[in-house]
């Protein structure tokens, strides 16, 4: 089944009663060459990409619930390529010119839109490390645009610029960053690598990794047992009780992050805005509704809700920089559960077992990844040497200490990122 | 969430900085080897479910604090003062 405007409109004018299921539903097979725990936005990519540019596609997608309702459905869609430390700063751009071509590469509606990502910043301290960013973003070949007081006022003359605490100097503007729709994503991949004939098999939890002689050769399921040569795992808040089942302790704790949304209001907020100095972010979606967060509740959970202090202080941070939002009426909030790793910067890497390969530790910044992860990831598994983009994404890095991706320079410990 | 402080009693979350879980109690020997230490500083347990974590009280008593705490359900079953657990294990 393709997706164009004719067939919208053709179906509009018919009822609606010829669209099918966009991916099979299949039972589990006995053996496949390839298993990817996890169907969350990663793992889909990568069994999309392992299909697309490798040309395998006797794999299956295990998720223990169902495609979307992990983190790729709970997070605020926030995509961008303004990373500075080398590693980050050539995957993030990967993954960013991804995007850009997932719309026509999986045939549907991502909704991406790059409507540009703004970092406020405060001091002249901030604006000086913003010019160091940009500088990092355009050597990368991204882009980057600094901005004075008045150009940031010209796009979003809303904010208070002369608050007390908070005057707002200047800001950092990533023209190509913005949002996409994040469960079309997880569905315009699972579509993408159904057709290809990789089986996605929802309510399929993995409860043990079998290994003889140090090589992997399947998975125990609530739906039986699986033989497979190649096993990813790709479970983001879980990582830490999957890479168990192999005998792997991870350097992963587990966090809750929160986000919210207002009801639907008319256009207002044009751009992804972020007000670094008081962790909060937010955009509107194209249903009207304000998206936005701030940072972890800051405590190792796996409650997929946070507590009120957090929400508290996004919505001060939220007033402090807009008051206007004050007007809107919170509609909902939720979690999700990241896989905080200790120096912020994710893992795609092999590990002790022949065969299994590991992806994770993506903290709360996983989404913009989801096409560049996959990627790479399938670029391993496929011919078990790293991609270029992602080759520092190395496991060993913090038993070493070489290597070490500390994008935010506060240490590479836990509860520091 | 409250945390019962053996020192102030039960007092709000805000009152608190959380400070990793309690296996940094039990520090190695400055000789103990490369792997024991990466367990020590890097790798976690990270159990979904009972677990023992690290408590500040900063904007209370100041004691460090041992909590028994769910970290599917939230819930706090337990709090003493570090100075008196011996290992952060359970
Ligand atoms: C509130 C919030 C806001 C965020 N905002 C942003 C943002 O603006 N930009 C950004 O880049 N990132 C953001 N993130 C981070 C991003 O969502 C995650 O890093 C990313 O989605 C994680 O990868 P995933 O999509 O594969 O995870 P998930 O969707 O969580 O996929 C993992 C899947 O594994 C499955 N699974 C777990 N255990 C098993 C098992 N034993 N067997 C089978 N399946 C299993 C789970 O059910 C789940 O579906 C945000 C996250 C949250 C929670
Ligand atoms: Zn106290």
């Amino acid at each position: 089944m393709r997706f164009s405007g004719l067939r919208v409109l053709t179906e509009g004018l018919t009822g609606n009663k010829g669209w099918r299921p966009h991916w099979r539903d299949p039972a589990p097979k006995s053996d496949y060459d390839i298993i990817i725990i996890g169907g969350g936005g990663h793992g889909l990519s990568t069994a999309f990409y392992l299909a697309k540019e490798h040309g395998l596609t006797n794999i299956a997608v295990l998720e223990k619930g169902y495609i979307g309702g992990g983190n790729v459905g709970r997070n605020t869609t926030i995509v961008r390529a303004n990373y500075n430390l080398p590693g980050n700063s050539e995957f993030y751009s990967h993954s960013l010119k991804l995007w850009e071509g997932l719309e026509q590469e999986v045939n549907y509606n991502a909704m991406m839109s790059q409507r540009g990502v703004l970092n406020l910043c405060h001091s002249d301290g901030q604006r000086d490390a913003f010019a160091r960013r940009a500088n990092s973003m355009i050597n990368q070949g991204d882009d980057a645009v600094l901005l004075d007081r008045e150009g940031v006022r010209k796009l979003v003359p809303y904010l208070d610029f002369d608050n007390i605490r908070f005057p707002i100097y200047g800001g950092l503007l990533h023209p190509r960053g913005g949002t996409a729709r994040h469960d079309a994503v997880a569905w315009g991949y699972a579509r993408g690598a159904d057709s290809r004939g990789v089986d996605i098999i929802q309510n399929c939890e993995v409860t043990g990794i079998d290994v003889e002689n140090g090589r992997v050769t399947g998975v125990q399921t609530s739906r039986g047992a699986i033989r497979a040569r190649k096993v990813g795992i790709v479970v983001a808040g879980r990582s830490s009780q999957v890479a168990a089942m192999a005998g792997m302790r991870l350097p992963i704790e587990s966090h809750i992050l929160q986000a919210f949304v207002t009801e639907g209001l008319k256009p207002v907020i044009d751009h992804v805005v972020t007000f670094g100095m008081g962790h909060f972010y937010i955009s509107q979606s194209d249903k009207g509704g304000l998206v936005f967060g701030g940072d972890l509740d800051f405590y190792a959970s796996y409650a997929q809700r946070g507590n009120l202090p957090m929400a508290e202080h996004v919505m001060e941070a939220a007033m402090t920089l807009m008051p206007m939002i004050g007007k809107a009426r919170v509609l909902r909030s939720w979690g999700g559960i990241m896989d905080m790793s200790p120096d912020g910067s994710p893992v795609i890497d092999r590990t002790h077992i022949d065969g299994l390969y590991l992806n994770c530790g993506w903290c709360y910044g996983g989404f913009k990844a989801v096409p560049g992860s996959g990627n790479c990831f399938a670029h391993l598994i496929a011919q078990d040497r790293p991609h270029p983009a992602a080759a520092r994404y190395r496991l060993d890095r913090f038993r070493t200490g070489i290597g070490l991706m500390d994008e935010e320079g506060t240490g590479a410990q836990h509860n520091l990122h | 969430m409250r945390i019962p402080c053996p020192l102030c009693g039960s007092r709000d979350i805000r009152e608190f900085d959380y400070m990793g879980h309690a296996q940094a109690l039990d520090r190695p020997e400055p000789e103990a080897g490369a792997q024991a230490w990466d367990d020590y500083v890097h790798n976690r347990d990270n159990p979904a479910g009972p677990t023992r974590d690290l408590w500040f009280h900063g904007l209370g008593c100041g004691a460090w604090l041992v909590v028994d705490r769910d970290t599917v359900s939230h819930e706090i079953t337990a709090a003493a003062l570090a100075r008196d657990v011996k290992g952060g294990a359970a």
